[in-house]
């Protein structure tokens, strides 16, 4: 299996009308860990969204392209088949849906009709995840998130990409509301699946998930760009320094764009 | 005059087999087709009168005004009897060899081999096939169609009769009475628990036909059934009837369970009267599933009579095109510490309509009663509508009411969350439905559940536009 490889180019994008994004370019390549961070507000889970396709989100302009495909061309489901994950910060709740049943499906719809993994196979690597991400058991037959704590609903969607094994996973503020435990646990999951066969593309407001996952390329956006790039000592300047030296080099007075939940 | 078909789904059961009818009433309804009716069926003379009686309380009264539109019923245009063949077979192979045909195509024999202890299986308007298991005949279980029972078991069958849904009910309860045919009657002795299901499956095959089956179901003390019931029927381009009453009487300690898989054809007129006596310590538990029909009216109901009875209605309705669920439940408390649950599932879509109409009733010895209610609707377009009518009549003041109704559609945060797993849409939302009805589908039978999953995929397939 060849390397991913992960392009965007010029992405503007709009919700409800307004600019959000305006002209993002990124290059992710198997094998490379990329942070996005930046203060709330930014566009950086717009940037998140849009990728996966969330009908809210209107590409006006720009690439996306996996592998050399047209990304923007595939539905939402077609994006996930073709190897993209995204760990949301708000997972949707699905009752009467077992966890087990929806992770199944959806592998099942990613090796596609005739290939479907044998149940057995699949309730062992199950366990074996959720083992390795110190996920109760029960998880398996609970209801797809309903009634999960925060942390758990964090750890659930890493659990997902674990099983699926996409080629480029979002992670899109996997470690807010996490506590110190609940984060390393998180960022060995990731660790894990560190090949050349996946990239990562971590977005944050904080660098202490950085502290776990030490990331090959970070990213600052500010007013719906990346307005700046560097190693893993970027995250550490921030952390010590704050925004605000960054804004005044650039010259930037108001680094918000969207109102961020 | 040619009529236009009723636009419908997918609807797997609409083959219909040739008429191989050995007796076939003309259409329509008079005292003489009452008459001949009983004639026919040899009855006693009380049953005679029974009939008589009961088509005179048919004739005057009204048609409901309330519910669904009943305006294109037409009582003239239906038969009311038709026997299919002359004996019941006891062994498959005494069953003609067309009605054969249909219930392999249904699935009844191999069900028998795997998992019931008894099946009755009704043609038209006679049961053609009926079988229990030996154990179960041993212990004084009796499971047999309504006629024989009336012939073999006069006086149990006397005592109990008419007692639950007397004809004076309603029109339906009425009309059923005058021309009733076929059903279930099932008696189950004092403390026998009979721990695997007794299975009842109905087909009607003509056109216009009419079907009147009549239950009677008697859980003696501390004993246990759990009776489960399927129906289909073809497509026709008119209508035909069904129009059932059930009785069940679960005497102090027993518990009975009545699970109902109804799959009627988009032509049907399903109007069901379903009633429960439940006496001290009683549990009837009412698990209802009704997919199919062009206009359901059922309302499964428990009267508890006496202290600490249980009542249970867990139901869904899925309302399609053309078609109309008014569906719910009664809860009847009348007496001290009883309790009532009803959960209420229904799923519109292309245009459907559901309603959920229900009544809690506390009487005036109902003190420390308890019920709780739990509607929940899923719209799966803007086409489509739902309706909910809670009706309750309080008479004291010792009691607990907790009512939750809730409205919803698929949603998009939902939609997007399973698809961006890579599950495309249809599959996505087909989830979501299954996950809805999953607190239904759970207290199925494994069989029965693997079957509804079965339906409501078909029920789905283009629900995506």
């Amino acid at each position: 299996m060849s390397k991913p490889d992960f392009v965007i180019r010029n992405l503007h994008v709009q919700v409800e009308g307004k600019e959000i994004l305006k002209g993002v370019d990124l290059h992710i390549r198997g094998g490379e860990i990329h942070a996005i961070m930046g203060p709330n507000g930014t566009g950086k889970s717009t940037l998140a969204s849009a990728i996966m396709g969330h009908p809210h989100y209107e590409v006006t302009e720009g690439e996306i392209l996996l592998d050399g495909q047209n990304v923007l061309e595939m539905s939402v489901d077609e994006r996930a088949r073709a190897g993209l994950f995204l760990a949301m910060q708000y997972p949707a709740e699905v009752p009467g849906v077992s966890n087990a049943n929806f992770i199944r499906t959806a592998l099942n719809a990613r090796r596609g009709e005739g290939n479907e993994i044998p149940v057995l196979q699949f309730h062992r690597r199950l366990v074996q995840k959720m083992k390795e991400l110190s996920i109760d058991p029960s998880f398996a037959e609970r209801y797809l998130n309903e009634g999960f704590s925060g942390g758990e609903k964090k750890r659930n969607e890493i659990l997902q990409m674990a099983m699926l094994e996409p080629r480029i996973a979002i992670l899109d503020e996997i470690d807010s509301g996490l506590d110190i435990d609940a984060l390393k646990i998180v960022a060995n999951g990731v660790n894990q699946l560190r090949s050349d066969n996946i990239g990562f593309l971590i977005i944050t407001h904080y660098q202490r998930l950085l502290n776990y996952i030490v990331p090959d390329v970070v990213h600052v956006m500010m007013q719906g760009r990346i307005v700046k790039s560097g190693d893993a000592k970027l995250a550490e300047e921030l952390e010590a320094k704050g925004y605000d030296w960054l804004k005044q080099e650039l010259g930037i007075e108001d680094e918000t764009v969207e109102v961020e939940a | 005059m040619a009529k236009v078909l009723p636009e419908m789904e997918e609807y797997q059961y609409g083959f219909h087999d040739p008429d191989i009818a050995v007796a076939k009433l003309d259409k329509g309804l008079s005292r003489k087709t009452v008459e001949q009716i009983s004639m026919m069926k040899n009855e006693p003379g009380w049953m005679t009168d029974f009939r008589l009686r009961a088509f005179e309380i048919f004739q005057q009264k009204p048609m409901p005004t309330w519910g669904g539109d009943l305006s294109e019923l037409n009582f003239d245009d239906i038969t009311y009897y038709v026997k299919p063949t002359e004996k019941k077979g006891r062994s498959w192979d005494e069953v003609p060899e067309e009605i054969k045909r249909t219930f392999d195509r249904l699935g009844i024999p191999e069900a028998e081999q795997k998992f019931l202890a008894g099946v009755s299986a009704q043609y038209e308007s006679e049961v053609v096939y009926h079988s229990m298991r030996q154990d179960l005949e041993k212990m004084g279980v009796i499971f047999m169609d309504t006629d024989s029972a009336l012939r073999e078991y006069p006086e149990l069958f006397k005592e109990y009769f008419g007692t639950v849904v007397p004809p004076e009910d309603n029109k339906f309860a009425a009309l059923n009475s005058a021309v009733w045919s076929g059903g279930s009657f099932i008696y189950v002795p004092k403390g026998v628990r009979c721990e695997i299901p007794l299975q009842a499956y109905f087909r009607i095959n003509s056109e216009n036909m009419g079907q009147f089956e009549r239950t009677l179901i008697i859980c003696d003390e501390d004993s246990f059934v759990h009776y489960v019931e399927g129906c289909t029927a073809p497509i026709y381009s008119t209508n035909s009837l069904h129009s059932a009453v059930v009785e069940i009487i679960v005497k102090s300690g027993a518990r009975c369970r009545y699970t109902t898989i109804q799959n009627w054809a988009p032509n049907i007129y399903n109007l069901v009267t379903k009633r429960a006596v439940a006496y001290r310590n009683a549990t009837m538990e009412w698990v209802d599933g009704n997919i199919g029909s062009k206009l359901t009216m059922k309302y499964p109901s428990v009267y508890m009579m006496e202290e600490g009875a249980k009542a249970m209605v867990l139901s869904i309705a899925v309302a399609g095109r053309g078609q109309h669920q008014d569906a719910g439940a009664k809860v009847v408390h009348l007496a001290p510490n009883t309790t009532s649950t009803i959960v209420s599932k229904s799923i519109s879509k292309h245009g459907g309509k559901t309603t959920y109409r229900g009544l809690a009733s506390f009487g005036p010895n109902a003190k420390g009663a308890k019920a709780n209610i739990k509607c929940d609707t899923l719209i799966l377009d803007d086409n489509s509508t739902s309706d909910t009518i809670p009706y309750n009549e309080i008479m004291n003041d010792d009691v607990t009411l907790e009512h939750e109704a809730s409205v919803s559609k698929v949603s998009e945060e939902q939609l997007f969350y399973l698809m961006s797993r890579g599950i495309p849409e249809e599959e996505a939302t087909r989830m979501i439905v299954m996950g809805f009805i999953e607190p239904f589908t759970r207290e199925l039978p494994m069989e029965y559940a693997v079957e509804m999953n079965r339906l409501i995929k078909l029920e789905m397939e283009g629900s995506i536009g």
